[in-house]
């Protein structure tokens, strides 16, 4: 058992739910409420992740994270190295891999308040940005819980983009997955079998904590 | 402090798709202080109205003013933005925040003030509207009526320039309506504020209302004091929507203008009413009205009645809706409907083939437009 992917990949998968509840918020706010004609585009952007391999993801990522684009010659400027194959490079390619995981579940919570609530605070004098503050945010509860829950899972289990980003660094970019990937290769079965299977029952947990607070709430999807 | 005494102007006009096609709001009148009654049928655009006044919707054009500060003006472009129009609202579905205590919620509009006078404000709300019993709890641990409170109290402790009330008391029993209403009422005596109050029901119009006005597919049809616009309504939305159970066509067939009356025939049957002397010719084409609680039976030709309108006809049937007897007389091709107690059936031993007299008082049928 590789204790120091296992804690790597928390550690990860930590960072990465957090910044997702920041950034996703936003996102999701404006995805509720804009009436932006081409608003769908966006939508599908931030869907893409769902579908597309995550070595295409991941190709894209250390493209741009590479010192010929701008954003990797700016943090190369800024720090003497790049981003590619590092830490910090893959927070930012697992950012965007399990970024509809926290939207989609954020966006679909917002838009389940009911309309009258928000014309309600309206009227007794409160901006939007109030009203989302202190009606929306508390009624969205479950879905900002989720979106937390399953990025960090999702997270957790990613494979393809931390490759292709990341590469095999142990302590720095070796994750679960890829150790159990190496172990496999190395025909170290039963090793891989542990590792395997701690990942298995974190994601069950994680999930059924998720499905066990929204009881009621969803009927087929976790976030739909 | 209170606030100063405003008028409320509203010019709005708006189109929308409806599935009958296009729906068009075109409405214009003016709300004093007191309260201002919007009546009319589901989907005649009572609630369009309102919206547009809190802001929630905008109209295409027209001007909405509230004591002499534009709102919304088309022509100036002018349009402010609803959390700033300092308009309370009561939802039809009240809207309370799930989440928040009824103090909460009542407090929650008073967002600008500090803490304790939020707290004093809320309190002194929920005393004068008897729910302080209740300020700890949640609106899904409450009562309707109680609801019906909470949102009232929560609109009011912001001190509106006006208040909207979408069908505030559809959901009330009559005793908790009436309590209601004289709450109401004496808050706004000490605040003198208009008060828009939507309805689809004519008592509450007789109940509350300094001022009616009646809106039919968008537009004002009538307006005016509750009893005389709905006790005379010339207008046939009108008389459906007050209990004008018979409506007739009929031809003006002689005026007697020093008694103040005239007859009229009814359709194309030969049964003749006397009616009060309106604005007309003989030979006119108007519609009379009379309600079914209005006409009597008798089972015997009556004699020396005031009445004079007497008319033999038979009994088609009798249908009982809760403790009325709703009796359908056949008047020579014309049929009426009659309204009578269970007490009245038995006693005459009413039922269908039976021949009755209709009578009904000349000022009981009115006169209405084509």
């Amino acid at each position: 058992m590789n204790w120091e992917a296992f804690w790597l990949t928390v550690r990860l998968a930590g960072i990465v739910s957090t910044l997702l509840v920041a950034i996703g918020i936003p996102i999701a706010y404006w995805l509720t409420y804009s009436r932006w004609r081409w608003k769908f585009l966006v939508e599908a952007a931030v869907a893409l992740p769902i579908v597309l391999p995550p070595t295409v993801l991941g190709f894209y990522v250390l493209v741009a994270l590479g010192s010929r684009s701008p954003l990797g010659r700016w943090w190369e400027s800024l720090t003497g190295h790049t981003l590619a194959f590092t830490f910090e490079g893959l927070v930012i390619g697992s950012l965007l891999y399990s970024l509809p995981f926290a939207v989609q579940p954020f966006a679909a919570s917002f838009g389940a308040v009911d309309r009258s609530l928000l014309h309600a605070s309206a009227s007794l004098g409160h901006s939007p940005i109030q009203t989302f503050r202190r009606v929306v945010l508390p009624l969205s509860k479950a879905g900002l819980v989720t979106g937390f829950a399953l990025s960090f899972a999702h997270t957790l289990g990613e494979f393809g983009v931390v490759l292709m980003v990341g590469g095999n660094i142990p302590g720095v970019t070796r994750t679960i997955s890829i150790d159990i990937y190496d172990q496999v290769q190395a025909a170290n079965y039963s090793s891989a079998n542990q590792t395997a299977l701690l990942l298995l029952i974190i994601s069950f947990v994680v999930l059924s904590a998720v499905y066990g607070a929204n009881r009621r709430a969803w009927a087929v999807g976790p976030w739909r | 402090m209170p606030p100063i005494s405003s008028d409320l102007e509203v010019r709005i006009r708006k189109r929308f798709p409806n599935p009958e096609g296009t729906f068009n709001l075109n409405v214009h009148f003016r709300a004093l202080a007191g309260f201002t009654i919007l009546f009319g049928a589901s989907g005649a655009g009572k609630t369009t109205v309102l919206d547009c006044i809190a802001g929630l919707i905008d109209p295409d054009e027209g001007r909405i003013a509230a004591g002499g500060e534009d709102l919304y003006d088309s022509e100036k472009k002018r349009n402010v933005a609803a959390w700033k129009r300092r308009m309370g609202y009561v939802h039809q579905d009240l809207a309370l925040f799930p989440h928040l205590t009824a103090e909460e919620n009542v407090a929650y509009g008073l967002r600008t003030l500090s803490a304790a006078e939020r707290r004093t404000r809320s309190r002194k709300m929920l005393d004068a509207f008897r729910i302080d019993h209740l300020r700890d709890r949640k609106p899904a641990q409450i009562s309707g009526g109680e609801r019906q409170r909470v949102a009232l109290a929560r609109a009011l402790v912001t001190e509106p320039r006006a208040l909207l009330l979408d069908e505030p008391l559809a959901a009330l029993d009559r005793p908790t309506k009436s309590l209601l209403v004289g709450d109401l009422r004496q808050w706004n005596q000490h605040h003198r504020v208009p008060i828009l109050f939507v309805t689809h029901n004519g008592e509450e119009v007789f109940a509350l209302g300094d001022e009616v006005i009646v809106l039919d597919a968008g537009k004002i049809v009538a307006q005016g004091r509750p009893h005389e616009v709905m006790r005379a309504p010339r207008l046939e939305t009108v008389a459906h929507l007050s209990g004008f159970e018979n409506i007739f066509d009929a031809t003006v067939l002689a005026l007697s203008e020093a008694r103040g009356t005239m007859t009229c025939r009814l359709g194309s049957s030969g049964v003749e009413l006397e009616t009060p002397l309106v604005r007309a010719e003989v030979g006119s084409r108007l519609r009379v009205g009379v309600r079914a609680g209005d006409l009597l039976l008798a089972t015997e030709s009556p004699h020396g009645l005031s009445a004079r309108n007497i008319l033999p006809g038979t009994i088609l049937r009798l249908v009982q809706r809760d403790v009325i007897i709703s009796a359908i007389v056949d008047c020579g091709g014309t049929e009426f409907e009659v309204h009578l107690t269970l007490a009245a059936r038995d006693a005459l031993q009413l039922r269908p083939g039976k021949a009755v007299w209709v009578v009904a008082k000349t000022h009981s049928c009115h006169l209405m437009g084509m």
